[in-house]
């Protein structure tokens, strides 16, 4: 289809990692065999636990990690062959931490510019009216132009981030928890303006989270990664109303709605986050399933396809699970 | 440990402020907090960064930077005063009957000694016992917080254990003495949702369990209404609302707590995809005296005598329920309405 903008075809990454002294180099595998779309105009978020992938593969997306293996195209174009500038193009970044993030020795203008500078724009004598007609639209005010990012609010900042991630008109933004760094009512600010920016410029979003209230909130298509895998994919609708995974329902347990009546959720996760370097055979989220069957211990679930998305369990393969869908 | 045979009440603290002396003038990070915690009771602490929750716990705990200075009218401990009492008393206290839990497990715990080490401290520090019953102890607390093979784990390190695991070695030591009273700050904003929950889980039985009064600061409005009692809603300063988890959520007077309330999608609640409130402005600086309402800047409601004249605490229509606003307090807010009508 024409439509898809961003996709990842069987994608793994991995990590070799110090066994310790005179040890050898130990494999870890960061992500671990990915199929993923992105579609003109969607927001699709990627959630999980710190540690899953998420962002290993948010950069890859953006052309800053080869995969190991498996293949990554954009517009249709395989992203190895492209050069990074034309990358910068479609794609852009906006990171979590806007304290981080933004250089503190550069003025707020030569920071929203530099895009400009790096392309190699033509006319750098439009650059000002360019930045001032972005400044206006993420809703900074005109006189911290000349400001240092030091004397602006959080907020401020993420908004500096998200205007330099705009000024060359990309077609895909990659937020890397966009709002996970600020306060509450700036969050808010924040969410309603890419919304807003997402209807003016018909602007595609991968969004990472760990906030599943951002994610149900904003997002049209939800994926759940898992220890590299991603194991439930779906339109939010169906995930947020009938996820499918016992791990998607437990994060969708664990969300804290403020709702006073409501007690703390039991999750039933049980042990912590299994240790990436040695990770479980099988399913790999056994160790924490509650509803695990002997078989999942020892066989890997296939990709069970289910209306516009797709399932990684053993509880939905009609030829082993039947018995357990009832239940 | 015997039970205390005190009244209910295990902290009270009555007007605290926090003085910070900085280049442009006086800091003023908390003003006029007051609070208080019965055994048993659940004391969430809320509020954007900046709006004094964590220095007010600092300022109980008698953990201030030294060039700090505090006031305070009374500030008892189960019914013995804590305030002034010299730093050597003071850290009798501390870990003792009181406790903390910080935020980032990693930078509290030291990364050069074993969590036995660690735990048997904390208990060796305020009583006389041997090292083989602290060490019973630590194990006892250790699966109580819900550490399998708590005995192995006396001798590894920090680095060996979990983002979830250290939290819990954390609170394993905050226990080791029975304190009166713990105060958590942020305990689960460093970890992920479904840690988080059940460290909250674990920290609402242990309190029940242990009968401990509990202070929670926390920035997170979903924590604050699944584990709090009783909410102090705080902003630039002060504190500008306490009531029931109930009132504060499902009633909530003061503009600042219905403005945070509207900026957190609810799933359920929030459409997808509809504008969320936003609480225009910025925070004021609270640097030198500052003159009426702290939100006045940012109020939706605002009248000319929001800024004229500072706003006390008193109490709503509800019992227990207090607010800082002029719109919910008696006469004024008769005058007010009246104002209102008339301009």
């Amino acid at each position: 289809m024409s439509d898809i903008v961003l996709e990842a075809r069987d994608v793994t990454r991995t990590f070799m990692i110090s066994g310790g002294f005179m040890k050898p180099k130990r494999p870890l595998h960061a992500v671990n065999g990915i199929d993923l779309r992105i579609r003109q105009g969607e927001v699709l978020a990627l959630v999980g636990e710190s540690g899953c992938g998420k962002t290993t593969l948010a950069k890859m997306l953006l052309g800053l990690l080869p995969p190991t293996n498996g293949s990554l195209e954009l517009d249709g174009n395989p992203i190895e062959t492209m050069d990074r500038l034309r990358i910068a193009q479609t794609v852009q970044p906006i990171f979590q931490d806007p304290y981080s993030s933004l250089n503190p020795r550069k003025s707020i203008g030569s920071i929203i510019t530099l895009p400009l500078k790096v392309q190699g724009d033509k006319d750098p004598g439009t650059w000002r009216k360019r930045a001032d007609e972005i400044m206006e639209l993420v809703g900074l005010p005109r006189r911290v132009y000349n400001n240092y990012p030091s004397q602006l609010s959080g907020g401020q900042r993420q908004r500096v981030a998200i205007a330099r991630a705009l000024i060359n008109r990309p077609r895909i933004v990659i937020c890397d928890e966009p709002t996970s760094a600020l306060d509450v009512s700036v969050q808010s600010q924040i969410l309603n303006l890419l919304q807003d920016l997402r209807e003016e410029l018909g602007l595609t979003y991968l969004v990472i989270s760990h906030n599943l209230a951002v994610v149900e909130h904003m997002a049209t298509r939800v994926a759940v990664m898992y220890l590299g895998r991603i194991v439930e994919e779906e339109d939010a609708d169906t995930l947020f109303d009938t996820p499918k995974h016992p791990y998607s329902k437990a994060l969708l347990e664990s969300v804290l709605t403020p709702d006073p009546s409501l007690g703390v959720p039991d999750t039933h996760l049980g042990a912590a986050y299994p240790n990436p370097l040695d990770m479980p055979s099988g399913c790999r989220f056994h160790p924490r399933c509650i509803k695990a069957m002997t078989h999942c211990s020892t066989i890997a679930p296939r990709k069970i396809p289910f209306g516009d998305g797709h399932v990684e369990c053993h509880l939905y393969d009609e030829n082993e699970g039947k018995g357990m869908l009832a239940s | 440990m015997p039970e205390k045979p005190d009244s209910k009440r295990v902290l009270e603290v009555r007007r605290l402020n926090v003085e910070i002396p900085v280049p442009g003038g006086m800091l003023r990070p908390v003003q006029d907090v007051s609070l208080h915690v019965d055994r048993g009771e659940t004391l969430c602490v809320v509020g954007e960064s900046g709006c004094g929750k964590s220095l007010t716990s600092l300022a109980i705990m008698d953990l201030l930077p030294s060039k700090a200075n505090r006031t305070c009218d009374e500030m008892q401990l189960s019914g013995d005063n804590v305030f002034h009492i010299g730093e050597r008393a003071m850290s009798d206290i501390r870990g003792d009957r009181m406790s903390m839990i910080f935020q980032e497990p990693m930078t509290s715990l030291n990364p050069a000694y074993t969590i036995g080490n660690q735990l048997a401290e904390a208990l060796q520090r305020h009583r006389k016992v041997s090292s083989d019953e602290a060490r019973e102890r630590a194990i006892y607390l250790l699966e109580k917080v819900g550490i399998t093979a708590a005995a192995s784990r006396l001798g590894q390190y920090p680095h060996q254990l979990s983002g979830g695991l250290r939290q819990r070695v954390m609170i394993a030591m905050a226990l080791m003495c029975g304190p009166d009273l713990i105060i958590a700050d942020e305990p689960t904003t460093a970890l992920d949702v479904t840690i988080q929950a059940q460290i909250l889980h674990l920290l609402a039985d242990l309190q029940r369990e242990f009968r401990m009064g509990m202070i929670l600061i926390t920035h997170d409005l979903g924590v604050v209404a699944r584990i709090a009692d009783r909410v102090a809603v705080m902003y630039a300063g002060q504190v500008v609302e306490t009531g029931t988890a109930d009132q504060i959520f499902n009633a909530p007077q003061h503009p600042y707590t219905r403005g945070l309330l509207d900026c957190i999608p609810i799933p359920g609640k929030t459409k997808r995809g509809a504008r969320l409130g936003a609480i225009p402005g910025i925070v004021p600086s609270l640097v030198g005296h500052m003159q009426g309402c702290h939100f006045a800047s940012r109020c939706p409601q605002l009248h000319e005598a929001c800024k004229m004249k500072n706003i006390d605490l008193l109490p709503t229509a509800q019992s227990g329920h207090v607010c800082r606003c002029l719109l919910t307090q008696g006469s004024d807010a008769a005058a007010r309405k009246a104002e209102g009508a008339v301009s």
